[in-house]
């Protein structure tokens, strides 16, 4: 698999990310390096093989469904960048037709 | 007047009961040994109020005979556990200012026994990294020799344990992330089996993979740490109901089977003076009575590969709470919903982080899912089939936890995969959930220490720590700061 310019920038997208200029060309590199290092798993035959998906061996951790406050409304609102008393304020997004 | 430097919890305690020490006494001495060593850049914060408080607290439970199990014990936290009302922010600037509305469940075991949290230490960026190069807040220096790094990414913990900053250090290891650090300062550090201890509370990286886990001077240390911090969690389903032992009794009886990987010794990259300790260590086991023999691993080639994909994969994902909104840094230059996201994101996290979320984006990504994401959770299957396998037959592998010894700045940071490297013989425990620890066994002579690596099947905790005691005895370098 080759990374060229095109999927950096749809990757970019989807993780949120913005690589411009000489940062796009060092991921675009790098992403390329690192691929090729982990196509060595290719060599491995997994034919017959199931993905080891959960690393417990729990199963059906349950609780009571009881209601109780974890933390207060104030609390978590106290790191947000911006906010008011009662929400996290974000840029207007929804545009009134 | 400065105290002694203390490397083994028995000494405080012992000091303490005799009523010659406070724990007042010694965490104004442990804010000066970390105010004089700065330049170690080891810690980000120091907790004073809070620390000195307790340890107030705890001289008067210790006067009425109400104390805990770890009162004197004064330990820093990985700068990636949460302590409520106190700031953390795993070595990012996306996390500048942050302060934690709760405890982590270790946290919470830890002060319950009356332990003193010191304060945060410096790490690599997310926990991403083998120097610590990748921190936000500069780079930690390795104690023993400032030009070289001091591992990562719980390189700060390390680094403070060996240094004497602190007498013990709580870091977290997703593919050697405490005990390649170990090695590099001369000092224990032991991961757990996934799901002994709580990840409540830990800022995330990769959840299949992450354990907290202690470093220390001692296996004493670290196995009343694990005592106390490990055990079902009703805030992690995936932390285990299997009981907690009694670590902390470190008896090994009997002769054990141990098995050395022959792939990681004969590695061409293993350097010849780790290679030739191991040898003698393995001679010393076979001349005490114990079986050690060489099995075959061939899957040495797959662990790094593996490990990235699954890595990058979960810390897309668990990255993508970073948002500018909820908390955090959130960019000036933003000027719509999506910009916020997409600027706050490129400036606050660093290239190694931008880097993993890229490469997780692009496993997990339509068309490509199955090719590298599943491909390597098969390989992981494979992985930790064969390793099961051993550990069946034999009670522990033996191996390097490193490569080589700790290595100058600069010297890897150019070039991801060679860093990505330096984990080749931690990332087995991971990827396949299985308890491991770094124990100091030698020093190089370019003068840095070196570790030996010992795993053990899952949940095998009281094993692992009981022949690791009896392990180090074979060595004339039983505590890691006398080096210094």
């Amino acid at each position: 698999m080759k990374i060229d310019h095109k999927t950096v920038d749809h990757l970019a997208h989807l993780a949120r990310l913005e690589f411009e200029n000489e940062s796009k060309e060092a991921i675009v590199n790098d992403l390329n390096r690192i691929l090729s290092f982990v196509e060595k798993l290719d060599e491995l035959n997994t034919d017959n093989v199931s993905p080891l998906i959960y690393m417990t061996d729990e199963t059906n951790v349950l609780r009571e469904d009881s209601i109780h406050e974890t933390i207060s409304h104030a609390q978590a609102l106290k790191n947000a960048p911006k906010k008011d008393s009662d929400y996290f304020r974000v840029p207007k997004f929804v545009e009134k037709k | 007047m400065a105290l002694k430097t203390y490397f083994s919890f028995q000494e405080i305690q012992h000091d303490l009961q005799l009523g010659n020490l406070s724990c007042l006494d010694l965490v104004n001495d442990y804010i000066e040994k970390i105010h004089s060593q700065n330049d170690i850049n080891a810690f980000l914060e120091i907790f004073e109020k809070s620390a000195v408080e307790s340890a107030k607290l705890v001289d008067q439970k210790i006067k009425s005979g109400k104390a805990g199990r770890l009162a004197g014990l004064v330990i820093g936290i990985k700068d990636n556990i949460c302590y409520k009302d106190h700031k953390v922010s795993a070595s990012s600037k996306i996390l500048e200012g942050f302060e934690s509305v709760y405890s982590a469940t270790v946290v919470e075991r830890l002060l319950n026994e009356d332990a003193i949290i010191i304060g945060r230490l410096n790490c690599d960026e997310f926990a991403m990294g083998s120097s610590n190069e990748n921190s936000a807040f500069g780079k930690v220096k390795n104690p023993l020799n400032k030009k070289m790094v001091p591992g990562g990414s719980s390189g700060g913990s390390t680094a403070a344990v060996a240094a004497g900053m602190c007498l013990a250090a709580l870091g977290s290891d997703t593919g050697g992330s405490i005990r390649q650090p170990a090695s590099f300062c001369g000092v224990v550090g032991l991961k757990p089996t996934y799901g002994r201890v709580s990840r409540h509370g830990l800022i995330a990286y990769a959840s299949s993979f992450d354990q907290i886990g202690p470093i220390t001077h001692n296996v004493e240390d670290a196995a009343l740490i694990l005592e106390v911090i490990a055990g079902k969690d009703e805030y992690d389903g995936t932390a285990s109901s299997v009981p907690v032992k009694n670590y902390s009794a470190l008896n090994f009886t009997g002769k054990a089977k141990i098995a050395y990987i022959r792939e990681c010794l004969e590695n061409e990259g293993l350097d010849p003076e780790i290679r030739s300790k191991i040898n003698d260590t393995i001679a010393e086991l076979k001349a005490a009575g114990h079986t050690v023999e060489a099995v075959d691993f061939p899957y040495l080639d797959y662990l790094v590969p593996a490990y990235y994909v699954l890595t990058t994969a979960e810390a897309s994902s668990n990255l993508n709470r970073f948002d500018g909104v909820h908390y955090g840094y959130s960019s000036p230059n933003s000027f719509d919903l999506e910009s916020t996201y997409k600027k706050t994101r490129s400036e606050g996290f660093g290239p190694e982080v931008k880097r993993r979320i890229m490469l997780g984006t692009f496993v997990l990504s339509a068309g490509y899912y199955d090719a590298y994401y599943s491909k390597a959770q098969k390989v992981r299957r494979v992985l930790t089939d064969k390793t099961n396998e051993i550990l069946t037959d034999y009670d522990f592998i033996l191996l390097p936890s490193t490569p080589g010894t700790a290595f100058e700045f600069g010297q890897k940071s150019g070039d991801p995969i060679k860093m990505y490297l330096e984990d080749i013989f931690t990332v087995q425990a991971n990827l396949t959930g299985i308890p491991a620890i770094s124990l100091p066994m030698g020093k190089h002579s370019n003068g840095m220490p070196f570790g030996i690596q010992l795993m053990a099947a899952r949940f095998e905790e009281e094993k692992l720590l009981a022949f690791s005691k009896l392990m180090i005895s074979l060595t004339d370098i039983k505590e890691s700061s006398k080096a210094l």
